[in-house]
């Protein structure tokens, strides 16, 4: 209720412009209209905020940060 | 159709929800503080949820000395003008209307009431979790007049343009206060408040984009970072800005790239373009911020409750007496420096805004600080 969360969710429906989203066991309903261009399909995460999804969270770009994290974290040890 | 995968594949749970390591964590602060260079870095952020995760990780005690990263006006319920609340209250106490708004905007306080007393006092005010109910609400009760306050940055105003294009019933209009960030970011460097860099917001940033913050970048020469919400990605968002500092450039990584693309939501973007006007704004605390706000155009004027209703808009951008959110919301003030903070303010009984959104930089502070122990000892 919060004005400015958005939290990650994962589709599990999709029936038009409304999806159903898992966010952390509790399902929810959201709106994809804000991502109708961003091919969301079940099994995709999503950042959702008041009830409209807002952006497909990618999951290549994801992996790339963690490896980004931990590259960091190498190069100082190495020095 | 290939099954989800499950919620217990922890790998890719992991992905989005963990992004927690410690030892990395102090990895990247050992780095920040050699690209820092024992140079003074002060960086501000310009986000509630960005200041929830600095404080509730204690990051501020992991940067090398020198390193600052304070909080700027990242609240959207903190920055809205005390005016704007008076008359909605009054808009609902005298004509009946039904004010929906979210949960964290009743306490806040206007000049004569906030919307919690308006309601205590018999007002229809009712908390929704976005503007699809307050308009289901309103399709529902077609005897009663429905009043949306829509408050909220660029990440919020997306939903409400999206529902006014599509034409929500005529018992419904809504109250469009919602503020535009990068000329707030703007504002805040013209007037030299001693900003080495930003880490840009990360909800924000997913409508805009990472690259609507290059041209402040470059003019004012001031590395900027778009950040999620982890230790490690509000860390390495810092480490950039040292490192650009160090390199002397001034561009905008984007560290949020799961999340935040360069040209941003083009559906949300066209939405707000297509409903709204940019407009000058108050922000509460700070003052007007040319081309900050947004209004409805003249298209959807039939949905604008000041337009409707003859509400003159209103300066109101005055904190109540003895609050000094002013001074938080431009980062030049910790909450425990307010003499107040704690003593007399704390999250049950508010002063200011900044101790009533659970994203003012107030609220946070004392939700880890110890003055609330003590504050509740008899
Ligand atoms: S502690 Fe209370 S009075 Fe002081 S600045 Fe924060 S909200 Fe305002």
């Amino acid at each position: 209720m919060e004005v400015c969360l958005a939290v990650p969710g994962r589709v599990t429906k999709i029936e038009g412009e409304k999806a159903e989203v898992d966010i952390g066991g509790i399902r929810r309903e959201a709106s994809l209209e804000l991502v109708s261009d961003q091919g969301v399909k079940i099994g995709d995460y999503v950042l959702i905020h008041t009830g409209y999804a807002i952006t497909k969270l990618d999951e290549a770009e994801a992996r790339e940060i963690l490896k980004a994290w931990r590259d960091v974290a190498r190069a100082e040890l190495e020095g | 159709m290939s099954p989800a995968p499950s919620l217990k594949d922890e790998a890719v749970v992991s992905l989005f929800s963990k992004y927690r390591d410690r030892d990395l964590v102090i990895k990247i602060a050992e780095r920040i503080a050699e690209a820092a260079g024992g140079d003074p870095l002060r960086i501000m952020h310009v986000c509630g949820t960005h200041e929830w995760a600095i404080t509730h990780n204690g990051l501020r005690d992991l940067l090398p000395e020198g390193v600052q990263v304070v909080a700027g006006p990242g609240c959207p319920v903190c920055v809205t003008p005390g005016g704007e609340i008076d008359a909605l209250c009054r808009l609902a106490l005298e004509q009946g209307v039904a004010v929906t708004t979210f949960g964290d905007v009743l306490r806040v306080p206007g000049y004569k009431w906030s919307l919690a007393e308006a309601k205590a006092s018999g007002a229809d005010i009712r908390v929704v979790y976005g503007i699809s109910d307050a308009i289901r609400m309103a399709r529902q009760e077609t005897a009663r007049d429905f009043v949306h306050f829509a408050i909220g940055f660029e990440t919020t105003a997306p939903t409400t343009a999206i529902e006014v294009i599509k034409g929500p019933p005529g018992n419904f209009s809504v109250f469009a206060s919602h503020k535009l960030i990068p000329p707030a970011m703007e504002y805040l460097l013209e007037s030299g408040a001693g900003i080495d860099g930003f880490i840009c917001p990360g909800h924000v940033s997913t409508i805009i984009g990472a690259d609507a913050y290059r041209d402040l970048a470059a003019r004012y020469a001031k590395p900027m970072a778009v950040a999620g919400f982890e230790p490690l990605d509000i860390m390495l968002a810092i480490l950039n800005i040292a490192l650009q500092r160090k390199r002397g450039v001034a561009e905008v990584y984007n560290e949020y790239a799961r999340a935040v693309r360069g040209p941003g939501n083009k559906v949300a973007l066209r939405a707000m373009e297509k409903a709204f006007k940019v407009t000058d704004a108050y922000w509460r605390g700070i003052g007007m911020i040319p081309g900050s706000g947004l209004g409805l155009r003249e298209d959807y004027i039939k949905y604008d409750t000041a337009a409707k209703y003859g509400i003159a808009a209103s300066g109101g951008e005055r904190m109540p007496e003895g609050c000094s959110c002013g001074e938080v919301l431009l980062g030049t003030l910790r909450p425990e420096e307010c003499p107040l903070f704690g003593r007399g303010c704390n999250p049950e009984q508010p002063v200011g805004p900044c101790m009533v959104s659970i994203e003012g930089t107030c609220a946070i502070a004392f939700k880890y600080s110890d003055l609330k122990l003590r504050s509740r000892r008899p």
